[in-house]
């Protein structure tokens, strides 16, 4: 397809009810699927010859940790033929296994061991679902928001014991997030303040 | 009597000179063939997307410097696109002309490390002692525009943190007029030498098809023949008004790729060149007070001026709510930034996509069947820098 609105109602002709949303911006298409759907929406869209997205650009998940659903899982698509990018996306609660694409990509293979890494999103038939940045033996996603930016836990090489070990965090004073927000519009703490008044109300 | 013979298993690196970095490879050889090859990385994971969410969009520039090091600017670019396509702002030509430059600068910077230090590994020492020469020169300019040679810190969203100081530009133009002898005299040692083409040629054959089914981009898809360049099919700043080629490779090896990186050095010359001509006085920055910081002479007199400068270094500027990818074509593939934005002065969101990443995960597959000496050669014309891979 030629022009994005032509790919975009070519794409929710064919695919009706698999696709919940799209949208065009920054010349790019957005659509938004379900996890029980995205299998075939992929296969569709890198096999069709009017979409031609051969190239998997990359995978990663956003973490929204007060949604039901809490993580956005978004694939990035790329069609050489067509000169166009497409945003796939579908959100998943925190425990739930989704299908690995390392079959119809094998370039999914390292994007979804970081994905696992990162945010501990689990892959089914994946060929070797390992931690890949980092430490070994390392616990926890860092990506998530809920895990704090300083970590849980430092290394350092011991002299008494003659080796590298890990410890708990110590920190000489904490990571301080300043509120730098406009006074005048309403900073954080006094708009909660706020609310919670509203509320009581 | 028969004898039981069992692969060897062999560690390569992470502190091995050819492993062009912190790359731990774990080979499965079979006598002197390679059966697999398992590469361990993130020895140097620094948590870039982590910290970047925890700071504002220009406190997180610099972050990006520290990715692919050998040509901090490209990076640079990909997230300053990205903002300004959020924000909705245009760039001034002449910033758009010096952020070209910078990025070409940036280009001949990492080709002349990649071809010089993939010579080294084949047994070539000369090239790297002349190349680096020139990357020191090259690094000056980085330095006279920015303060540093390295960790460039130059680049906003809206054009450039200051103007070309006096000079520069004629010095970048004479450089340009010195620099394709110098190509010449690292091609005259390279490209017809009988050992560096029996190293190269026909080894780490990538075919077209599996070129794009493992997501590559830049040099490792354009030499086994495709011809996608991200500066001309999808063109960002002032890319679409300069006139250059795009080198494309043949059978998908090495050596092919080692061509199209000297070719492409001869392309940036040329666009710079054009750059340079083309120029204009103006500004390098955003007019939008909201967005670049005031300049210090109107602070001493402005109230507003002061205010903005405050604001801007404290606070940050706000993004509104929105979601983009957007990519350059670096020097080593498509970099591109998938930026998600909540209306705050932080991103949500940064996820970077290295092209080093997903060249380096097909290390099994093109290393398979070859000889352990191969190694050193596939990695070398892989251009893999661990900045940029681990993050």
């Amino acid at each position: 397809m030629n022009s994005l609105e032509d790919l975009e109602k070519k794409i929710n002709s064919e695919l009706t009810t698999k696709i919940n949303n799209s949208e065009i911006k920054h010349n790019q298409i957005y659509l938004e699927t379900d996890k029980d759907d995205f299998l075939d929406v992929i296969l569709f869209l890198k096999t069709n010859l009017d979409t031609k997205f051969r190239q998997l650009i990359d995978i990663t998940v956003v973490d929204y940790p007060e949604n039901n659903q809490r993580f956005q899982v978004v694939y990035l698509f790329l069609s050489h033929e067509f000169n166009q990018r497409l945003v796939l996306k579908y959100s998943i609660s925190e425990n739930e296994v989704i299908p690995s694409l390392t079959s119809v990509f094998p370039a999914a293979n390292w994007m979804e061991r970081e994905v696992f890494d990162m945010y501990g999103v689990n892959f089914k038939d994946h060929p070797d679902l390992r931690r890949i940045l980092t430490d070994y033996g390392f616990e926890g996603h860092p990506l998530r928001k809920d895990f704090p930016l300083t970590g849980h836990s430092e290394v350092r090489y011991s002299e008494d014991q003659k080796k590298v070990i890990s410890e708990p965090v110590k920190l000489e004073q904490n990571y301080r997030n300043f509120d730098y927000e406009s006074p005048w519009e309403g900073t954080k703490y006094i708009k909660e303040e706020i609310e919670n008044n509203d509320k009581k109300n | 009597m028969t004898k039981k013979i069992k692969n060897l298993n062999l560690n390569f690196g992470p502190q091995h000179p050819a492993a062009h970095g912190v790359l731990r490879l774990i080979l499965e050889l079979d006598g002197e063939v390679v059966e697999k090859a398992d590469p361990h990385i993130g020895l140097l994971h620094r948590g870039t997307e982590k910290l970047i969410e925890n700071k504002t969009y220009m406190q997180a520039v610099p972050y990006f410097d520290r990715l692919d090091y050998v040509a901090p600017m490209n990076q640079e670019h990909a997230f300053a696109l990205a903002i300004e396509k959020i924000l909705k702002i245009d760039v001034p030509i002449r910033a758009q002309y010096i952020r070209v430059v910078f990025c070409e600068i940036g280009r001949i910077l990492s080709h002349i490390l990649n071809v010089t230090t993939q010579a080294l590994d084949v047994g070539a020492l000369t090239p790297s002692l002349w190349g680096f020469e020139e990357r020191e020169t090259l690094m000056t300019f980085y330095e006279r525009a920015s303060g540093s040679r390295l960790h460039a810190n130059y680049f906003r969203a809206g054009g450039v943190h200051q103007d070309l100081p006096k000079g520069l530009e004629e010095d970048i133009s004479n450089f340009c007029d010195s620099f394709p002898k110098v190509i010449n005299d690292l091609e005259s040692l390279l490209t017809d030498n009988r050992i560096f083409k029996q190293r190269n040629v026909d080894i780490g054959i990538v075919s077209k098809e599996d070129a794009l089914d493992y997501s590559f981009s830049g040099v490792m898809i354009r030499g086994s023949g495709v011809p996608w360049d991200l500066r001309k099919s999808q063109p960002y700043d002032c890319y679409e008004d300069l006139d250059f080629k795009i080198p494309v490779g043949k059978n998908g090896d090495c050596y092919d790729r080692y061509l199209c990186r000297i070719e492409e050095m001869k392309e940036s010359v040329s666009i710079i060149k054009q750059c340079l001509s083309k120029m204009e006085k103006g500004p390098v920055k955003s007019l939008d007070g909201k967005i670049s910081p005031p300049s210090k002479k109107d602070i001493k007199q402005s109230m507003e001026a002061l205010i903005h400068h405050f604001k801007l270094f404290t606070e940050g500027y706000r993004v509104p709510k929105d979601e983009i990818y957007t990519a350059v074509e670096a020097p080593k593939g498509e970099f591109g930034v998938y930026l998600i934005s909540d209306g705050s002065s932080k991103p949500y969101k940064c996820k970077i996509r290295a092209p080093g990443f997903s060249h380096l995960q097909s290390m099994d597959y093109l290393i398979k069947g070859h000889m352990l000496a191969d190694v050193p050669a596939v990695l070398g014309s892989l251009d893999i820098v661990f900045g940029e891979v681990d993050r």
